[in-house]
């Protein structure tokens, strides 16, 4: 390769951390910023509400004073479960790379793939039913609130999926045809992906109780 | 990490790593459990955030390895947390100047029929 990126798994002497780690935190603040400016019109808009979520309970006549007699909390929880296995699945990966035991890596990796899976498709069951009873997310502010936060949630875990499917497949040639050098900067690829997974996990552990339980 | 661990100290790690799981499981029923309960809005708004800030507390400590991490990821950190934290209060205190507002309206209302 003609040109070498600095300090991609060697730290700087100057901020004492790889470009890659501090890149990725950077990037994280900034996500801190977008989900941060949703949280803050959420509280503005529940603020400002006469009442919240302000919608008729199934078929009922009455209005609900709850967002749980909406929205689906058992679901909600085990998504919830599920988002925090992968989460110790992912570090669980990067530490099997740290041993330097690939077939425990695709393992733990393969794992925490399916179970972001999973929750896309609670996810995607749990949109199903508000469609079903035509909520969709102009119908009021609570609705948009809840679909809009916990959709760009959503896409965030979708995209964390294509890089640890990458990471899983094609992307594993790194470890297995490369150098000592080439296997650090993999094991590094990974803390990196994985910090960003965490940070979606994160989110989440704020979106659960503040959208469905409170 | 910062520094190259040691096989032990990876090993050491997934010990932890697995009693954040457990941690983060327990606080999850906990918090849902609360819910349950049907406590005023206020402290439950109070209660339901305090488990939150200690599971994402866990989370960024040990799986995103926040303890022993360097001073400038720290920086990082508490910059996009002023800003955050300035976010909301913008919003909020928009909200205790329109009660203001209002109530000088009234005043001023009720001086005119006066």
């Amino acid at each position: 390769m003609s040109l070498q990126i600095p300090y991609e798994v060697t730290p700087r002497l100057d901020t004492g951390v790889n470009n890659a780690k501090l890149g990725i935190w950077l990037f994280l603040a900034s996500e801190i910023m977008l989900f941060g400016g949703l949280f803050a019109a959420y509280v503005f808009l529940r603020m400002g509400a006469d009442a919240w979520p302000g919608l008729e309970i199934y078929g009922t006549g009455e209005m609900a004073t709850r967002a749980d007699q909406i929205l689906n909390v058992p679901l909600a929880t085990l998504n919830t479960m599920i988002l925090i296995a992968s989460s110790m699945t992912m570090v669980m990966a990067w530490a099997s790379l740290k041993m330097d035991n690939f077939s425990r890596y695709k393992l733990y990796m393969g794992i925490t793939i399916l179970l972001a899976l999973g929750f896309l498709v609670v996810k995607a069951i749990e949109y199903g039913d508000k469609f079903d009873h035509h909520l969709y997310p102009a119908t009021n502010n609570f609705l948009g609130v809840y679909f809009v936060l916990t959709g760009l949630h959503a896409i965030h875990v979708t995209g964390g999926i294509i890089v640890n499917a990458w990471f899983w497949g094609p992307g594993t040639k790194m470890w297995t045809q490369g150098t000592a050098r080439d296997k650090a900067h993999f094991a590094n690829r990974i803390e990196i992906a994985g910090l960003y997974w965490h940070f979606v996990d994160l989110v989440w552990i704020f979106l659960f109780p503040t959208i469905y339980l409170i | 990490m910062a520094h190259e661990m040691s096989l032990e100290e990876v090993k050491k790690h997934i010990r932890v790593y697995l009693l954040v799981f457990g941690a983060l499981a327990v606080l999850t029923v906990v918090t849902v459990a609360v819910s349950y309960v049907h406590i005023p809005f206020y402290p439950a708004l109070i209660v339901a955030l305090i488990i939150a800030s200690v599971k994402a507390g866990l989370v960024a400590a040990y799986f995103m390895h926040l303890v022993g991490e360097k001073q400038v990821i720290m920086w990082v950190l508490i910059s996009a947390g002023v800003f955050l934290l300035a976010l909301f209060v913008l919003f909020i205190s928009s909200y205790a100047d329109q009660e203001q507002l209002a109530l000088v309206t009234h005043a001023v209302n009720l001086s005119h029929v006066a």
